[in-house]
């Protein structure tokens, strides 16, 4: 069964696959295909075993079948397969026969094709004979009616020329009566569309005469243009229909630009008259002038820069009803932009209007457009020369936004102007004028800010002046106790931090906001902040420099001018706000300053594009100015101390005096103002360093002031027998001490304060004494008070050996200068001292 | 002579008064006067020799009490002034008086300096400048480039212009003028004007500065505050009298006609000081 099976599948394999291969071989070589072609694209074809390729092999493919598959699975291929035997014969016998049909019915159309043509051929002869008849009849028709038609062109000419006729004939009535309606326009084509025929027949009599009434009413209508052109009264359309009609009467240009421009100018002059009498009050009238000038010192003298905005506001125009932004509308509303408005209509009818037609060849754009250029700058000038008269009478700096507002839309409407006649130096010049302004705003803003400082003293100096007093009152009334002095000074100096406090901080407010009122010139909504000048300068130069540099700079100055006249202004000064000031100045150089700057750099973005100070120029310059007051303070402190020693001294009769038996009064009230003077330095400085001293130094430093070294000198000044050993004992003592600079520069801090105002009173001291003769109880008073002194004086200072030298010093020259020196017991004068 | 080192010399005693001998032609010389309470007083002459950059000295004794303020006749050059504290009976008086030097003193010194040490000789004493009714007298100015005729006391707020006749031996008093004021007004220093034919004083009391006429003995100008130093702050101010409100310079460290009268207070250190400065001017 198998084997049966067997042959048939591999007899019907065998034939039908390879004809049907050799059929597909042909019509490959037919239609050109290789068998490469294919084997590319089907490589899996290859494959003996694929039925449907082109290398198959039957006898694989049954060995393969065979020895692969089971029977039952074989007994299904085998029924699979003819299965598909069947159909495939069953498809090729229905393409065959549909084949069959369709040649059938091709062979068909073709025969009926033929016979179609042949009947058509006919049809055709029978069209082209109707053609020439036809054209035969056209031309005979043609023929004709010839003679007629050029009849009727002929008449149809006259027609127009009679109609022309007319109308020449009709034109000077035509003219007379668009004159009465002044109907000028309509009056003027018309003659324009005549003008070149009359001109043309001229030589006929009649036509001479038409053209010479047409001349005289023409004549007739440009003056009474020209009348209109000139009255004014008329609206700028009207005006430049004016123009217009007479430029096509052929009147010379220049002379209408001339006559156009300058009626222009009045126009535009009694809009600038207008602006003009808004601030004219103020140089007319010398009375009013006066009167303003008075107001003006009067309110500078109040103190200029203030908060308060009503006062500032009612600054600003004195003289002048509007302010300033409603001053610029004006002007922008009423001469810029009928300056506009004349340059348009200009430019239409002057240039370009007359690039287009016939008179562009004169060059009568460019001279009218010099002409315009000239106008143009004229006025401007005029107005800017009345926009800066108004800007400066802006000098209230309450408010900056009206004036940064008003420059603005100064500056924007000029943008018009530019647009409209570019190449004119009309909007330069009003940046010029901006840039002006501004630059005077910041010197106002300066000047400000310098009188808001030097106010801000005076307000120091009267909070000062007030508890003051009552200091003064509450130590002379507790004079007797020694700690009444820093329990009464407490008092007024406890505000001596928050006056320093308030002082700094309402200074810088006061920058902030004038920083900010300037920082509105280079808002970017505004026009003119994108200006080179307002990127650049004005932030560097303008802000940085003018402004804050020269603020800072100033408050240095005018300290330093405290210290500066010591005779009759710097007597006045308190010393609390020269104490008050140096640290000011000290705060500005560690920090205020860099941070004022830093500021100011941010907000205003400067590139330095040219030098600038630096901080560090400035910050020296602060730590100089600190230093100076500090220093000052000293003087004044140590003056006021040493004037109460140097009258106690002088005004006591030394050599006629009773013998001690207690310390004078005024080395009580010396020691009073010292501790006070501590307690009103510590407020505002640090302590700063001092040499080590012993617990109880007052005990232990005074003996040694008296000790051995004491005795020695007053030994030697009594031996008869060696004067010049006591000056050579006393000039090898002297060598050996160190050197006491009195005058010398101060450190930054409360103890180095306190040693030089005592170092000038103790020195003071000791010139005194130098000048005046004792007597023994003399001498004794004088130990007696140096003792005092010493007691209390040696906690304030950075080294106490230096009161112990100086009033070492003071005994010692006293004692020179005794006639009967001899010294008090030590003893003694303790007991003397601790009784107070 | 700024090449030089300075040229220093030691006095025994303190002094505080000095003054260049104007009327020394031929040698730059100065006049010391010295202060002791124990000791008699002093008038050192000093002759600055520049070529040879040393210095000559003689001593004359002035036994009246010791010399706060010295002055040198324009005209002779051995007529001086001095002020000098005279104590009696624990009382200090202030005096002035018109001296004349021993005419061998310039001799004596040159042949055996180390005997003058030991045994100086004496002013000779022309007249008293003194008044009882006014006061101590603080200092005495010579008529600058005068003829050593006329001579001003200052004692306490008075201005004394005196005439010194009979070979400066007899001394009146001619005019005076007188320092009106709160408190006890005291002249402490005074120089007269080269200027202006010598009709001018300026005078010092306290801070400020006066400036008199001579010829009306009355106050025509005055600088409040004009130093308003009590210890020395070495500064000088230059004061022009014809605009008196500001300092026409100030200087530190140096003297001037007006105000040198401030300067001396320091005692011996300050004095050579002012020496050096003299021989510069």
């Amino acid at each position: 069964m198998d084997g049966e099976a067997d042959g048939t599948v591999g007899m019907s394999e065998d034939c039908g696959p390879g004809r049907r291969r050799r059929v597909h071989g042909m019509l490959k070589l037919y239609y050109g295909l290789n068998e490469e072609g294919k084997a590319a694209e089907e490589p899996e074809s290859l494959d003996p075993c694929d039925i449907n390729g082109p290398h198959f092999d039957p006898e694989l493919y049954l060995n393969k079948l065979r020895r692969e598959c089971s029977l039952a699975e074989l007994m299904d291929q085998e029924t699979c397969m003819v299965k598909q035997i069947r159909s495939l014969d069953s498809d090729m016998q229905t393409l065959v026969y549909e084949n069959y049909n369709k040649f059938i019915s091709a062979t068909d159309t073709i025969r009926k094709m033929k016979n179609d043509f042949k009947k058509m051929e006919d049809e055709m002869d029978c069209l082209s004979a109707n053609m020439a008849a036809i054209t035969e009849f056209s031309a005979s028709i043609s023929g004709t009616l010839q003679d007629q038609h050029t009849q009727i062109t002929k008449l149809s000419g006259v027609h127009t020329l009679l109609r022309k006729l007319q109308f020449l004939f009709e034109l000077p009535a035509r003219l007379n009566k668009c004159l009465e309606l002044q109907a000028y326009a309509q009056a003027v084509s018309s003659h324009r569309r005549a003008r070149c025929v009359l001109q043309q027949y001229s030589h006929l009599p009649s036509f001479k005469g038409i053209q010479d009434d047409c001349h005289a009413i023409m004549d007739k209508l440009a003056q009474e243009l020209r009348q209109k052109f000139r009255d004014g009264g008329s609206s700028a359309k009207d005006l430049s229909e004016c123009v217009e009609l007479l430029l096509q009467l052929d009147e010379p240009a220049e002379e209408l630009c001339d006559k156009f421009l300058s009626h222009a100018r009045s126009r535009l002059e009694s809009d600038l008259q207008g602006l003009e009498a808004e601030i004219r009050p103020y140089p007319s009238a010398s009375a009013v002038k006066d009167a303003s000038a008075r107001r003006l010192s009067s309110t500078t003298g109040a103190g200029s820069l203030t908060n308060n905005s009503p006062k500032t506001n009612t600054l600003p125009s004195p003289t002048s009803n509007t302010d300033i932004l409603e001053f610029i509308d004006r002007g922008c509303n009423e001469f810029v932009s009928s300056l506009c408005l004349v340059i348009t209509s200009y430019q239409e009818l002057f240039i370009n209007h007359a690039q287009t037609g016939e008179l562009a060849s004169k060059n009568i754009p460019q001279m009218a457009n010099a002409k315009l250029h000239v106008f143009v700058d004229d006025l401007a000038a005029r107005y800017f020369s009345l926009v800066e008269r108004r800007i400066q009478e802006e000098k209230g700096v309450g408010d900056n936004s009206l004036l940064v507002r008003a420059l603005d839309r100064f500056h924007r409407r000029l943008q018009a102007v530019a647009k409209l006649l570019p190449g004119s130096t009309v909007p330069n010049k009003g940046t010029e004028i901006v840039i002006r302004a501004a630059t005077e705003r910041v010197k106002q803003y300066l000047s400000a800010l310098q009188s808001f400082y030097m106010d801000s003293l005076t307000d120091v100096r009267q909070a000062l002046a007030t508890p003051r007093l009552s200091v003064a009152g509450a130590s002379v009334a507790g004079g007797g106790s020694l700690l009444g002095g820093p329990a009464s000074g407490r008092d007024a100096p406890t505000s001596l931090p928050e006056l320093l406090s308030s002082l700094s901080a309402s200074i810088l407010n006061q920058i902030k906001s004038v920083l900010a009122s300037v920082h509105l010139f280079t808002a970017k909504d505004i026009t003119f902040s994108n200006k080179p000048y307002f990127k650049g300068e004005f932030c560097s130069q303008g802000v940085r420099e003018s402004l804050v540099v020269s603020f800072i700079k100033f408050v240095c100055q005018s300290s330093r001018q405290f210290c500066e006249s010591a005779g009759d202004k710097g007597g006045s000064t308190p010393p609390a706000l020269l104490l008050l000031l140096s640290r000011l100045c000290l705060d500005y150089e560690t920090s205020t300053i860099s941070y004022i700057l830093t500021l100011t750099d941010e907000q205003f973005l400067v590139q330095h594009h040219s030098p600038v100070t630096p901080v560090t120029t400035l910050c020296a310059e602060a730590r100089e100015a600190a230093q100076k007051l500090l220093n000052h303070y000293v003087k004044v402190q140590g003056l006021i101390i040493s004037q109460m020693l140097r009258k106690s001294v002088e005004t006591r009769d030394w050599v006629n005096t009773i013998e001690p038996r207690n310390v004078r009064a005024v080395m009580k009230r010396v020691v009073e103002d010292t501790t006070s003077i501590d307690v009103q330095v510590g407020l505002l400085y640090e302590e700063g360093v001092r040499k080590a001293h012993s617990s109880d130094s007052s005990k232990r430093t005074f003996s040694v002031y008296s000790s051995s070294r004491q005795q020695a000198r007053y030994a030697a000044s009594y031996t008869p027998s060696a004067p010049m050993d006591t000056n050579l004992l006393s000039n090898i003592h002297k060598l050996f001490s160190e050197r006491i600079d009195i005058f010398s520069s101060v450190e930054f801090n409360k103890v180095s304060v306190m040693t030089g105002i005592i170092k000038i009173s103790l020195k003071t001291f000791l010139e005194c004494v130098r000048l005046r003769t004792f007597g023994r109880y003399g001498l004794q008073q004088i130990q007696v008070d140096c003792h005092y002194l010493q007691m209390y004086l040696w906690r304030f200072v950075s080294d106490e050996n230096l009161v112990h030298f100086l009033l070492d010093e003071i005994v010692g020259s006293s004692a020179h200068r005794c006639l009967d020196p001899a010294p008090m017991e030590q003893s003694v004068i303790e007991v003397i001292c601790e009784r107070g | 002579m700024e090449d030089d080192a300075p040229v220093i010399y030691g006095l025994e005693f303190q002094a505080r008064a000095l003054t260049a001998q104007t009327a020394e032609t031929d040698a730059i010389r100065f006049l010391v006067g010295t202060q002791s309470l124990k000791f008699d007083n002093q008038i050192h002459i000093i002759d600055f020799d520049d070529e040879n950059n040393i210095i000559n000295k003689n001593v004359l004794l002035h036994q009246a009490g010791e010399i706060w303020h010295i002055g040198a006749s324009p005209a002779d050059k051995a007529v001086l002034t001095t002020c000098y504290n005279k104590t009696s009976d624990s009382r200090v008086v202030s005096c002035a008086a018109v001296w004349r030097m021993p005419s061998d003193w310039e001799t004596g010194s040159h042949e055996s300096p180390d005997d003058t040490a030991h045994n100086p000789q004496i002013l000779e004493l022309l007249c008293h400048l003194d008044d009882s009714a006014h006061g101590n007298a603080a200092c005495v100015l010579w008529e600058p480039m005068g003829d050593g005729k006329r001579v001003i006391s200052l004692a306490d707020n008075h201005a004394l212009l005196w005439d010194l006749q009979e070979s400066s031996t007899q001394a009146t008093v001619s005019s005076t003028a007188t320092l009106e004021g709160k408190g006890q007004l005291k002249f402490t220093s005074g120089k007269w004007s080269p200027h202006h034919n010598c009709s001018q004083l300026a005078t010092a009391n306290d801070t400020a500065i006066r400036g008199w006429d001579l010829r009306t003995m009355s106050q025509i100008y005055c600088i409040e505050n004009a130093h308003g130093q009590l210890v020395h702050d070495c500064k000088v101010k230059f004061w022009d009298v014809r605009n008196v409100q500001e300092p026409v310079k100030t200087l530190e460290e140096h003297s001037h006609w007006l105000v040198n009268c401030k300067g001396g207070r320091g005692g011996g250190v300050h004095l050579l000081h002012l020496d050096l400065q003299n021989n510069h001017f």
